[in-house]
């Protein structure tokens, strides 16, 4: 008996003969009538995205041997967010090396160290729905909130997608994930997907996971971010959420134009052909922890406690958004971290450490000792500060314990939601966050 | 018999990840230094014993994680003819096409060991286990990703490409 067993699920398969939202936006941009799932089709990228690990250090080499440029300098999106800030000359060179390439390609959207690549493109209205896009990071799924198909790319397909604007895609069925209900106070999104990383598994290959259901349609845009982000650990091509007023509003918000009409335009057919249908119930589900060093290796908290930890890591696209912060601060609203313990928080962005500040949830974080990084990858990636040593025992708000990610190998990583990091903070070890919340 | 020469199969269980494969605080290495750390976290012995035309063969998931190609460029550098798993992650699946390096996903137990000697031949997706006189015919790859695979990798092919449409205009 699992410790959820009283979260009702049922995989159905429908057998209905309309299209899925993903299906849609990768026919329209295959310029086919139908996509259908398991071809390979050739589509046109609306907007690439790549970073200074990933991007212009890979990318130029090849732009020069072959003498071209950027196939359209107006819809690339570079964004230096790995290695920053610079800690020694090499990391120093690999930004200046980037700030060179977007002079000399004419990159009109460039974004240095301004924030996580992924959690900067809604903060400037970047995404719509029906857009399919292309990130040269594997969490380039999180966009898939604003109801656009984005999915993670390699150096290679990057620079490939740079000079041509298209790649090849396997058409991916779809899996519909609901979640219906109302979360119990303390938990939130990153459960949903802790639970999830277990009970459907990492190897969701071929598939996008479409997130639905009325639990879904009352979250924020950063909660649907965070569902869809995790759809990599799920190791799905991507996430999506059918767009809807919540998004509309999201992206007017930040500077984007979109018509009424997307909602009409980018959403499954009632009667779509999904490859498989889940169904949860919100209200059912407890906070959820994985232990290292694997994502689905998550269960309820209950049966994690009492693991004692040295270091609580806010951070990360997924994990460090302005309402994560605000989740933390609920927990540490006039406690202190305990003795021995360091917290550390790098906000996903600039923006998000503007907005926290404004709002007093950056002073709750600080008072409470939390020690403040720079927007970034940081620790998550395993290239900035807060890096673990063997022996070490982390929970983070981040998207993926795998062995020495953060650091040394021999370090323990444990994952979990803002409220359940933040609690493990305060207590020394791993507790129920549910009894911490003020 | 196969044409192919044997070579040692190094073997890996589940969910071997992109971090194990590259280690993220080593990403600053040129190729060649960050190759000697592959796989370190789960077999120190395999980058300082593995021999060029030697296959990697693991269970399902293989290369999950992050979009980093320094994970199939480690494993390119360091040799490996092909890597056989169970299932593949996709970035990782398409990095490896993309670099040249073959990728078949063979979803069965097979019977090798780790330092078993095998034979593979790559077009004919013909694997013969040396010890047991076995042969396993290795699922065919999509025509599209067996055109990259011949021109040596996504970045050969591309500039083919380049060419005929500069030579058409």
């Amino acid at each position: 008996m699992t410790a959820n067993a009283e979260v009702t699920r049922g995989a159905t398969r429908e057998t209905g003969r309309g299209r899925t939202l993903a299906e849609k936006i990768i026919a329209r941009a295959a310029g086919r009538p139908h996509a259908t799932p398991g071809d390979i089709v050739t589509v046109a990228v609306d907007l690439a995205m790549a970073h200074d690990s990933s991007g212009p250090r890979r990318w130029r080499p090849h732009l020069e041997a072959l003498g071209v440029g950027l196939w359209d300098p107006d819809k690339v999106v570079i964004v230096s967010d790995h290695y920053v800030p610079a800690v020694d000359a090499a990391s120093a060179a690999i930004l200046k090396d980037v700030r060179d390439f977007v002079r000399a390609y004419g990159v009109t959207r460039f974004f240095d160290m301004r924030g996580i690549s992924h959690a900067v493109m809604p903060e400037h209205g970047l995404l719509r729905p029906g857009m399919l896009c292309a990130g040269g990071d594997s969490h380039s799924p999180h966009g898939g909130a604003f109801g656009c198909f984005i999915a993670g790319f390699g150096a290679t397909d990057m620079t490939a997608i740079a000079v041509t604007g298209e790649t090849w895609l396997t058409v991916p069925a779809t899996r519909r994930v609901a979640w219906n209900g109302r979360f119990q106070d303390g938990v939130s999104a990153k459960d949903v997907m802790l639970f999830l990383a277990r009970e459907i598994g990492a190897e969701n290959h071929n598939l996008v996971i479409e997130y639905a259901g009325d639990t879904v349609a009352a979250m924020s845009m950063e909660e649907r971010m965070t569902l869809c982000n995790m759809a990599a650990e799920l190791g799905a091509d991507t996430g999506i959420v059918e767009p809807d007023a919540t998004t509309l509003a999201h992206i007017r918000a930040h500077g984007g134009a979109v018509d009424d009409a997307a909602l009409d335009a980018w959403r499954s057919d009632a009667d779509a052909a999904y490859h498989s249908a889940f169904a949860f119930d919100a209200a059912a589900l407890a906070p959820q922890i994985a232990a290292p060093h694997f994502p689905g290796n998550s269960s309820s908290v209950a049966d994690m406690n009492r693991v004692r930890i040295d270091q609580a890591y806010i951070g990360a696209c997924v994990g460090a958004k302005y309402e994560d912060l605000a989740m933390a601060a609920r927990v540490l609203e006039g406690r202190t971290v305990r003795d021995g313990v360091r917290l550390l928080i790098a906000p996903a962005t600039t923006k998000v450490t503007e907005q926290a500040a404004k709002s007093g949830v950056l002073a709750t974080l600080t008072q409470a000792g939390g020690i403040l990084l720079p927007s970034g990858c940081g620790a998550c990636a395993g290239m900035g500060h807060g890096l673990l040593a063997a022996g070490d025992v982390c929970i983070s708000t981040t998207n993926r314990n795998f062995q020495g990610r953060m650091g040394h190998k021999d370090a323990f990583v444990y994952l979990g939601s803002p409220y359940s990091v933040a609690s493990a903070a305060v207590a020394g070890e791993i507790v129920d966050p549910r009894a911490y919340l003020s | 018999m196969s044409a192919a020469a044997p070579a040692r199969a190094w073997v890996f269980g589940d969910n071997i990840d992109t971090d194990v494969l590259a280690p993220g605080h080593l990403m600053k290495l040129a190729p060649d230094d960050l190759a000697r750390h592959c796989l370190e976290a789960v077999n120190p012995d395999f980058a300082p014993n593995v021999r060029p035309g030697d296959v990697l063969i693991a269970g399902r998931n293989f290369g999950l994680g992050s979009s980093r190609e320094q994970a199939a460029v480690s494993l390119k550098r360091l040799g490996l003819k092909a890597v056989i798993a169970r299932s593949f992650a996709r970035i990782f699946f398409r990095n490896a096409i993309n670099l040249g390096l073959p990728a078949f996903a063979y979803d069965a137990d097979l019977p090798i060991a780790d330092g078993d000697p095998i034979a593979l031949d790559v077009p004919a997706g013909r694997l013969d286990i040396v010890n047991t006189g076995g042969v396993v015919a290795l699922p065919a790859l999509a025509p599209a990703l067996t055109d990259i695979l011949d021109a040596g990798g996504l970045m050969p092919l591309l500039e083919r490409r380049l060419k005929a449409e500069r030579s058409a205009t």
